[in-house]
C-alpha cells in the first residue's frame, strides 16, 4: 500500500482586544471557517459529516487576550509561509492576526500533546500593582506554596511552587512562566490568588494575557522549553 | 479600536457576550460623521433569532452600498442583560459603533411574529425613546416598521412613526431622500412624516382617524391630513434576479438559528392555501434566475466560510429549475464539504434521490405537511395534498431505506368536526400499515410516525380572515379528542403525538386581528413585566391576563366572533393587491370545500397581477 503524504503545519496567532469577549469553541468555528475563506488547503475525516483535521493547543478563558495561541492542521499540499499567512489575515476580524505558518517534522506530536509550559503576563489595569519586585522574590525563595484545589467531589490540598518556573513584576504587570498542559496545568490566576493571600494583598484588578506555550524537549527532571512554533519551520 | 457600550464587568457576567460586541466577519465599517443618514436596523428578539434572518442581512447590505448612509444593528438584550441596563441606566446601542441608538436618525423594527411586540417597547424603553409616537421629539429617531406583521400594524400603530408595506428592496432610497430633502430645508419631524406620506407603501398612523361603531368594530379610517392616501398599497420587487441580495452577509461567532449560507429562490407560492398569511401578502409568485443563483451560492458561499448552504422559499418545490439548482449545489460543492441543507420538499422521485445524496437516511425523517386529517377539511383549506399522495411518497420512501415521518396538522380550522380531527390519527395508521406490508426482513425495524398539531390562527388578508378562532378550552378538547384516537390505533405503539400549548395561540389570535386600541393592553403588559413572550421560560400567560383585563379587553369580541362579509377592518387600510372580493370568494369556497387551482395550473383572478409581473405574466402568449 502506498504511503500517504501528510503535511503538518502549525498555525500560531493572536487573539486581542474584544476578540477575549469569545469563548474557545467559538473561536475554533471561526478559523473553520476563515481556513475556508482564505482558501488553504487541508484534510477533512472520513465519513458521513467529514470534518477538518484542525486541533487546538488549549483553551483560552473568556476574558483573556493571547499573543501566543496555536493550532495545528493537516492538509496535503501547501503554498509558502508567507502567501499562506497573507491569505489568513485577509480572512480575519479586527483583533485576530495569525502570526505563524509552519510545517512540522513528519513525526511531531501535535500541539495539544506537545504543551508543557506558558507564558502569562498580568497587565494591571489598577492604579497601582500591589506585587511588588520584592513579593515576587520572596514567593519564589519559597520551598513550597499549597493550595486548596476544590474540585466536584472533595477537596485537595496541591504544591503548585514546583510548577512555577519564572515570575517578575513591575510597575504595570505580572510575568509568569507555569506548567501548561494535561499532566500538570496552572492557571495564571491561581498563581496571582496564592500571591495576594499569602502577603495580604488584595487582588488587582487586569486583563491576563496568554504570550507563549512551549514544548519540553527536555526531560521531566531537567526541562528544556522550547516555543511551539520554534518546532516547525518557514515553508518557502 | 472601537469602545464598547458595556464595561469588561458586565461582558464578563452576563450569557454570551459576542451578543452585544459586533466585529462579525463582513461587518461594514464607516465613519458616522461621514454619512449623513444612521439607520439603525433592529430585530425584536435575542440575537441568535435576529441575525438569522434573511430580511435584516438584505437591506443591511443594500443600506450600507449606499455612501451617505451607515446601517447598523441591533437585538433585545438578553433578560440578563436587560436587568442590568435597567439597573445601571444603561441605553440601548448599536454592535457596529456601539452609539446610542437615541442617536440614530432611524430605528427600523422588522416585526415577523406577534409576540415579539412587548420586545419593541423593551427595545424603544432602554433606547430611552418615548414609546408613542406622539410623545417623540424631533431629536428622537425616526421609528419605522416592516415586515409580516405590518400587514396589520394597528396593535402597535401608536408605537411607531410609520410603516414600510412590502418589500423593503423597492422604496427606501426614495425615503432616504426625502429625509435628506427635508433635514436640507430644516424641515420639522411632521414635515418628513407629510412627505414620507407621499410614497404609496408607507403608511403613517398618526395620519388617520378610527372611528368605532357601537358593537366594538371599526365604523371608518379617516386620513386627517391631505397628504395621506385613503389606501396603502404594498410595493414589491419585480426583478427578483436583480435586486439587491447580500454577496458578503454577516458571519457571527456564536451558533445562531440559521447559521449557513441562505439562498433565497423565489417569492411568494403559487398554493393558495386558505389559512396562510405568507402566501396571500407575498402573491404574485417571483422566480429568481437559476444562474443568478448559482453565481450568488458560489459568491457567498466563498466570502463567509459557511459549510453549510439552504435554500429558501415558500414551497420550494414549486421553483421550476429545482432539480437542475439542487443537482448544481451537489456536483459543485459536496466535494468542497459543503452541506446541502435541503427545504422540505415534496416527497416524490426527485427529492428521495437528493435527500439519499445529502442526508443520512438512518437518521432523517420524511416530512409531510397535509396540515388537515381528513380530505374534505383538506378540501376546505385548499391543501391539494392527498392520502394517495402521502401514502404513495412514504412507501417510495420505506422502500429506499426510511422509516421516520414527520406529519404535521393544524386543529381548530374552520368548519371542522369531531371526526376531521380523529382523521389525523386514522391517518398515521394508514402510513405505518403500509410500512408493515413490507416482509419483515426487508424492512429497517419498526416504523417511526410523529404527529404534531398547531392550534390554527386566524389572520388577516387570508380567505379565514372572518373565521371564528377556537378558544384555550376548544384547543386543548380537540387535542384531546386526537390523542384519545391515537390510543385505539392497532399501531400505536408506532406513533408519538406532540401538540402546542394554548396560551400563546390565544394572545397571538388576539394581537394578529387587533385593533389600535389594544397598544394599551400590550403597554400594560409590558409594563407587568413581560418580554420574550414567544420563549416559554419568559412567557408570563398570568401578567398578560391581567393586562387583558385592567384595559377591559373582550377576547370573545377579538377571538372567536365570526365577522360578516361587509365588516370593515382595521387593517383594511393597506391594499396588498389581492382583492377583499377574491378572498370572500375564497371564503365561501371553503364553505362550500371547493378546491382552486394553483397559480400555476390557471389564475384565480385574485387581483394580485396588478403589479404588473411575476407568475400573472408568464406562460401567457
Amino acid at each position: 500500500m502506498e504511503e500517504e503524504f501528510v503535511l503538518k503545519i502549525r498555525i500560531k496567532f493572536k487573539k486581542q482586544g474584544q476578540m477575549r469577549f469569545i469563548g474557545h469553541l467559538d473561536i475554533m468555528r471561526f478559523f473553520q471557517k476563515a481556513i475556508r475563506r482564505a482558501g488553504i488547503n487541508i484534510n477533512y475525516s472520513e465519513g458521513f459529516s467529514p470534518h477538518q483535521k484542525m486541533s487546538f493547543a488549549s483553551p483560552l478563558g473568556v476574558g483573556l487576550i493571547s499573543s501566543g495561541e496555536y493550532f495545528d492542521i493537516e492538509s496535503d499540499t501547501a503554498v509558502s509561509s508567507e502567501e499562506s499567512l497573507r491569505l489568513l489575515n485577509g480572512a480575519m476580524v479586527e483583533g485576530m492576526e495569525v502570526i505563524s505558518f509552519k510545517k512540522l517534522p513528519d513525526d511531531a506530536k501535535n500541539c495539544m500533546a506537545s504543551i508543557a509550559a506558558a507564558d502569562y503576563i498580568l497587565h494591571i489595569t489598577g492604579d497601582s500593582n500591589p506585587i511588588t519586585k520584592e513579593i515576587t522574590d520572596t514567593f519564589l525563595s519559597r520551598d513550597n506554596v499549597v493550595i486548596t484545589k476544590k474540585t466536584k467531589k472533595s477537596e485537595k490540598e496541591i504544591d503548585i511552587r514546583p510548577f512555577i518556573y519564572e515570575l517578575s513584576s513591575n510597575e504595570n504587570s505580572v510575568f509568569m512562566k507555569v506548567a501548561s498542559g494535561s499532566v500538570n496545568n496552572i492557571k495564571p490566576e491561581i498563581v496571582i490568588d496564592a500571591i495576594c493571600s499569602l502577603y495580604n494583598l488584595e487582588a488587582p484588578k487586569g486583563i491576563y494575557e496568554r504570550v507563549e506555550m512551549y514544548a519540553n524537549i527536555g526531560t521531566e527532571d531537567n526541562i528544556n522549553l522550547v516555543s511551539l512554533e520554534s518546532l516547525g519551520e518557514n515553508i518557502e | 479600536m472601537r469602545k464598547l457600550a458595556l464595561d469588561d464587568d458586565i461582558l464578563l457576567t452576563i450569557e454570551k457576550p459576542a451578543r452585544y460586541i459586533g466585529n462579525e466577519y463582513n461587518m461594514v465599517k464607516k465613519d458616522p460623521k461621514e454619512v449623513d443618514i444612521r439607520f439603525c436596523m433592529a430585530f425584536p428578539d435575542v440575537y441568535e433569532i435576529g441575525m438569522s434572518h434573511l430580511g435584516i442581512q438584505i437591506l443591511y447590505n443594500m443600506f450600507n452600498e449606499w455612501d451617505d448612509v451607515y446601517c447598523e444593528r441591533v437585538y433585545s438584550p438578553w433578560t440578563d442583560l436587560d436587568a442590568v441596563m435597567r439597573e445601571k441606566n444603561i441605553r440601548l446601542f448599536s454592535l457596529e459603533t456601539q452609539d446610542p441608538i437615541k442617536d440614530f436618525d432611524f430605528l427600523g423594527i422588522t416585526l415577523q411574529y406577534e409576540m415579539c411586540y412587548t420586545n419593541v417597547l423593551q427595545m424603544l424603553d432602554l433606547s430611552g425613546i418615548p414609546m408613542f409616537a406622539k410623545d417623540r421629539s424631533e431629536d428622537d429617531p425616526i421609528v419605522i416598521g416592516g415586515g409580516p406583521c405590518t400587514y396589520n400594524p394597528e396593535p402597535v400603530a401608536d408605537f411607531f412613526d410609520m410603516f414600510y408595506i412590502g418589500e423593503g428592496e423597492t422604496q427606501y432610497r426614495r425615503l432616504l431622500d426625502l429625509y435628506k430633502e427635508n433635514k436640507k430645508n430644516g424641515g420639522s419631524r411632521k414635515d418628513f412624516l407629510k412627505l414620507a406620506a407621499s410614497i404609496p407603501c408607507i403608511y403613517v398612523p398618526s395620519f388617520y382617524d378610527i372611528e368605532y361603531n357601537a358593537d366594538g368594530t371599526v365604523q371608518s379610517i379617516t386620513p386627517n391630513e391631505e397628504c395621506a392616501p385613503a389606501k396603502i398599497k404594498k410595493d414589491i420587487v419585480l426583478d427578483m434576479s436583480s435586486s439587491p441580495y447580500p454577496k458578503k452577509p454577516l458571519v457571527p461567532f456564536i451558533k445562531i438559528t440559521q447559521d449557513r449560507v441562505v439562498l433565497e429562490i423565489q417569492r411568494g407560492c403559487i398554493r393558495g392555501c386558505r389559512f396562510c398569511q405568507a402566501g396571500s401578502v407575498y402573491r404574485p409568485v417571483r422566480e429568481k434566475n437559476i444562474e443568478t443563483l448559482k453565481e450568488t451560492a458560489r459568491e457567498m458561499l466563498k466570502n463567509t466560510g459557511y459549510e453549510e448552504i439552504s435554500l429558501s422559499s415558500l414551497s420550494s418545490s414549486d421553483y421550476s429549475n429545482l432539480p437542475e439548482l439542487v443537482n448544481f449545489l451537489i456536483d459543485e460543492f459536496k466535494e468542497k464539504h459543503v452541506n446541502i441543507s435541503l427545504p422540505s420538499l415534496r416527497i416524490d422521485a426527485f427529492s428521495l434521490d437528493v435527500m439519499s445524496k445529502v442526508q443520512d437516511i438512518k437518521k432523517s425523517s420524511l416530512t409531510f405537511a397535509p396540515e388537515a386529517g381528513s380530505q374534505r377539511m383538506r378540501d376546505v383549506i385548499n391543501k391539494g395534498l392527498t392520502v394517495e399522495n402521502i401514502l404513495t411518497g412514504s412507501m417510495m420512501a420505506f422502500n429506499a431505506g426510511w422509516n421516520k415521518v414527520k406529519l404535521y396538522f393544524m386543529l381548530g380550522l374552520p368548519f371542522e368536526t369531531k371526526e376531521d380531527n380523529e382523521a389525523i390519527m386514522d391517518l398515521c395508521e394508514l402510513i405505518a400499515e403500509e410500512y408493515y406490508t413490507i416482509p419483515k426482513q426487508e424492512r429497517n425495524g419498526k416504523v417511526n410516525i410523529t404527529a404534531s398539531t398547531s392550534f390554527f390562527i386566524p389572520k388577516p388578508f387570508t380567505p379565514f380572515q372572518w373565521a371564528p378562532m377556537c378558544t384555550k378550552d376548544q384547543f386543548i378538547e380537540k387535542a384531546t379528542i386526537v390523542k384519545n384516537k391515537m390510543n385505539t390505533l392497532l399501531n400505536k405503539k408506532s406513533i408519538k403525538y406532540n401538540w402546542h400549548e394554548a396560551d400563546l395561540s390565544e394572545l397571538e389570535g388576539l394581537l394578529a386581528r387587533g385593533d389600535r386600541r389594544l397598544s394599551s393592553t400590550i403597554l400594560a403588559a409590558y409594563n407587568n413585566g413581560c418580554i420574550y413572550d414567544s420563549w416559554s421560560e419568559c412567557f408570563k400567560y398570568d401578567m398578560w391576563q391581567k393586562a387583558i383585563e385592567d384595559t377591559n379587553v373582550d377576547m370573545d369580541f377579538y377571538i372567536t366572533r365570526e365577522r360578516d362579509t361587509d365588516e370593515l377592518f382595521p387593517w383594511d387600510v393597506i391594499d396588498i393587491g389581492v382583492t377583499k372580493s377574491f378572498l370572500i370568494r375564497e371564503w365561501n369556497n371553503a364553505k362550500e370545500g371547493k378546491v382552486t387551482p394553483n397559480c400555476k395550473l390557471q389564475c384565480s383572478g385574485c387581483g394580485a397581477a396588478s403589479f404588473g409581473g411575476g407568475i400573472c405574466f408568464e406562460n401567457k402568449n
